[in-house]
């Protein structure tokens, strides 16, 4: 059987995920959650994709950095945290922190991330799956539904954003034509 | 002629980058059981199916609809239904495998077009051009245990059209005549419209090996640095006498690519892209990559360079039953 | 409740499969299916049975019908299933082809590896000429009970599945060629050496389909043993009985006995694990979460 590797998904760089170590955690909890509230509004088709999984608990793990955001649907009415340690969820994705903007974005595709070992899914297979499509139908532009945002809880994002955006060459606003296979 | 692509869209988002991509067909379905890939998440509200309807015909582009799983007794209003409302929507056929849905279909809506889906099974011209008589089928999408000179042999017999499978997951047993799946989880594509569900599925990480388990039977394991094991049934690593293999099929999945120009002489119509259950970009970047290759052959021009087998499942390609020697 | 002997999946010798023949003659069987379902090339090697079987049966005053292959692709394939209603007795599809060859307006039965989920199906095939249809094996109950409504509405029996490795999946590549790194053309008859199909375990050692050619099948063997008083119920005409290498004969008789009421379901049961030599009892399609599953007790 051929197995040809992916190209290799860029790795959020480890000194400043170092750094984020010291990072306070709940004001960038409070601003994911009023930006996931503010896609909520703006996105109504994916929550209602998540069909039975819209009250699960995700976590989603960018592995090239030392915190796991734990997503809540609640059908509708999302809720973000972050977490040092994660907690109990019904299901966990786990890749590089380019891997899961990129899936977000439509640069990457979900299954072939998958087979090539740069995602990995725990837990409830279903709800994963759920997400992902309800994802992806979304076209998602997370930069755009950034600048959306304003007020004092956004400036952390804004910063937090910029900075990745410079350091690892990660998708962080969705280009079309522009699939990095 | 450039042969026709049809293309998948398991979400509105991917029909709108499948047509953006250059397909000139594109199939999806209904979110409910009344299609054969009834996948969390997935699929099209009726008030989707129109607005994407609308958005294919306005860039000149088809729509198919599937709704090609078995109608269950006591319960066929459902699938009557999803026929009315794809009519409704203006879809340019409906995709059909149970024989009670198509004499439904062509006595209560005759100026439906219909298409027998892969999951009819229909391996020969006789039983192709049965359809045709009975039903006013148009147009066969072939199951995939069929060779090139078969499928030459098929369009000679018969005046319906054929539409064949070249790129994606491809079905090992006859198509809508498979009963692994509810055997292992009580679902099954013909009654429920998935094959291995994700609510049966479990991944396993134990000491670097990751094992796909269904309904607890374990499907395949492998190691660290192997791709991730499919959960699919037909697909799995198992033991019969002194042998362990994958006894039915390898994790590879159908790139015909290379057989478009042979299945153009055959007589072919379309070709099939396998994935509704795929991303939106997986499904623009086949559809270029196919779109490019059928013009390549009508011009006379040699294949582009194949772009696809990083998007390949397992990242293993085969040319399935196309050539003799799979079987 | 009839009795049916379905058409014998497996591949036998001539005169295993001519004794299976004589011995059911003298059985408590209504009806026996015979004939090849599974791969066209078996059938030369015992093609010369084939009348003198139906002549045993039909003496003996059963009812005898003629499978059609499972899935016709061969040119040669269709010529054999043209060639069925020839015979003059009754042709059981088990290949939608094989209408096509029925001349208008005869009686046709329908086996279980043709597609009959619901009522505007069996409708449909009732005014084809259908007699009878055995149903698929993974129908649940609600719906085998639906369909035996609407087969008493059109004249039409309703069967279903009652004892023996359930047909799973059919295919153009055969799994015992591929066994031994051969293709379907160059098998050399591997199948023959598993008369009952061989069994296919997980690599944890689980027990989990078996193969006989072109056919997967479960490893265990169904059985209706605890489900007789809900399919009678439910208006269910007969059970299908699937041939096996040890003890058919026995085993039919065994069945006749629980339908009369002579036995119970577990001692039926029991008796079916022993005379197979400990195989595992399946019933999960009809009532149970899953195929492989069994509402009786444990072995």
């Amino acid at each position: 059987m051929d197995y040809q590797p992916e190209p290799s998904i860029p790795h959020f760089p480890s000194p400043l995920a170092r750094a984020l170590r010291f990072l306070p955690l709940t004001p960038v909890s409070l601003a994911l959650t009023r930006l996931t509230r503010s896609m909520a509004g703006r996105h109504e088709a994916m929550f209602r994709r998540l069909g039975e999984h819209a009250n699960a608990r995700f976590l989603l793990d960018p592995t090239d950095l030392p915190v796991t955001l734990c997503l809540e649907p609640r059908a509708g009415n999302p809720r973000v945290t972050l977490h040092r340690k994660p907690p109990e969820a019904d299901a966990r994705i786990a890749g590089p922190l380019a891997a899961l903007l990129g899936l977000v974005h439509g640069a990457y595709d979900g299954d072939a991330l998958f087979f090539s070992r740069d995602l990995v899914i725990e837990g409830d297979t279903a709800a994963a799956l759920a997400l992902r499509n309800a994802v992806d139908d979304a076209e998602l532009d997370i930069a755009a539904e950034i600048e959306s945002l304003s007020g004092p809880l956004a400036r952390p994002l804004h910063r937090l954003i910029a900075l990745a955006e410079r350091r690892t060459g990660v998708a962080l606003t969705r280009h079309e034509e522009d699939l990095l296979w | 002629m450039v042969m026709e692509i049809v293309c998948p869209a398991g979400t509105p988002a991917a029909l709108r980058a499948a047509v953006k991509a250059g397909a000139h067909t594109i199939y999806c379905g209904f979110a409910d059981e009344t299609n054969a890939r009834n996948f969390p998440g997935l699929n099209f509200s009726r008030e989707e199916m129109a607005d994407g309807v609308a958005f294919a015909h306005a860039k000149g582009a088809k729509v198919l609809v599937a709704i090609n799983t078995y109608p269950r007794a006591g319960s066929e209003s459902l699938w009557h239904a999803a026929v009315a409302d794809a009519e409704t929507a203006g879809a340019d056929a409906v995709i059909l495998a149970d024989l009670g849905l198509l004499a439904y279909a062509a006595n209560n809506h005759p100026n439906l077009r219909r298409h027998l889906s892969v999951q009819a099974a229909a391996a020969n011209a006789e039983i192709i051009n049965f359809y045709g008589e009975e039903f006013g089928v148009k147009r066969v999408v072939l199951p995939r245990v069929l060779s090139v000179p078969e499928i030459a042999a098929i369009n000679k017999d018969t005046d319906i059209e054929t539409e064949v499978f070249v790129f994606g997951g491809l079905c090992v047993m006859a198509e809508g005549r498979c009963s692994l799946s509810s055997y292992a989880t009580g679902r099954s594509p013909n009654m429920n419209g998935v094959c291995s569900p994700a609510s049966h599925v479990e991944y396993v990480e134990d000491q670097g090996a990751l094992s796909a388990k269904l309904g607890g039977y374990t499907i395949h394991a492998v190691g660290a640095d192997e791709p991730a094991p499919y959960p699919t049934l037909c697909k799995g690593c198992f033991s019969a006498g002194e042998k362990t293999a994958h006894l039915f099929e390898d994790p590879v999945s159908l790139n015909a690519e290379q057989l478009i120009p042979q299945l153009a002489k055959s007589g072919v119509t379309a070709l099939k892209i396998e994935g509704r259950q795929r991303s939106r970009s997986y499904v623009a970047q086949v559809v270029k990559n196919f779109r490019a290759a059928v013009e390549a052959v009508d011009a006379g021009r040699p294949l582009p360079e194949g772009m696809l087998a990083r998007l390949s499942e397992g990242q293993a390609v085969t040319t399935g039953a196309y050539k003799k020697t799979w079987r | 409740m009839e009795l049916t002997v379905g058409p014998n999946q497996f591949f036998w010798k001539a005169e295993d499969w001519s004794a299976l023949y004589d011995a059911l003659a003298k059985a408590p069987v209504d009806r026996v299916v015979l004939g090849e379902l599974v791969c066209s090339k078996r059938l030369p090697f015992y093609q010369d049975q084939i009348l003198p079987a139906l002549e045993t049966l039909t003496a003996a005053g059963k009812q005898v019908a003629l499978t059609s292959l499972a899935l016709v692709t061969l040119k040669r394939e269709i010529k054999a299933t043209a060639a069925l209603a020839e015979v003059g007795v009754e042709v059981e599809i088990n290949d939608l082809t094989a209408l096509a060859h029925l001349p208008e307006g005869a009686k046709f039965s329908v086996g279980p590896l043709v597609n009959v989920y619901n009522e505007g199906t069996l409708r449909w095939l009732a005014a084809r000429g259908a007699t009878r249809i055995c149903l698929p094996p993974e129908l649940p109950l609600a719906s085998v009970a639906t369909l035996a409504r609407a087969g008493a509405e059109a004249g039409v029996e309703i069967e279903v599945w009652g004892h023996g490795r359930i047909p799973l999946a059919i295919s153009g590549r055969c799994y015992h060629a591929r066994l031994h790194g051969r293709i379907k053309d160059n098998c050399l008859f591997a199948c023959e050496d598993d008369p009952d199909g061989l069994q296919v375990d997980t690599t944890d050692g689980q027990p989990f389909m078996s193969m006989n050619g072109v056919q997967t099948l479960s490893d265990s063997c169904a059985s209706m043993a605890h489900q007789i008083e809900p399919l009678r119920e439910a208006g269910v005409k007969a059970l299908r009985l699937s041939p096996q290498s040890k003890g058919f004969a026995e085993t039919c008789d065994l069945y006749r006995q629980r339908l009369n009421g002579a036995i119970d379901a577990a001692t039926l049961a029991a008796e079916l694990v022993r005379l197979s030599g400990g195989m595992r009892l399946s019933d999960g399609f009809l009532t149970g979460a899953r195929g492989a599953d069994w509402s009786g007790a444990a072995a």
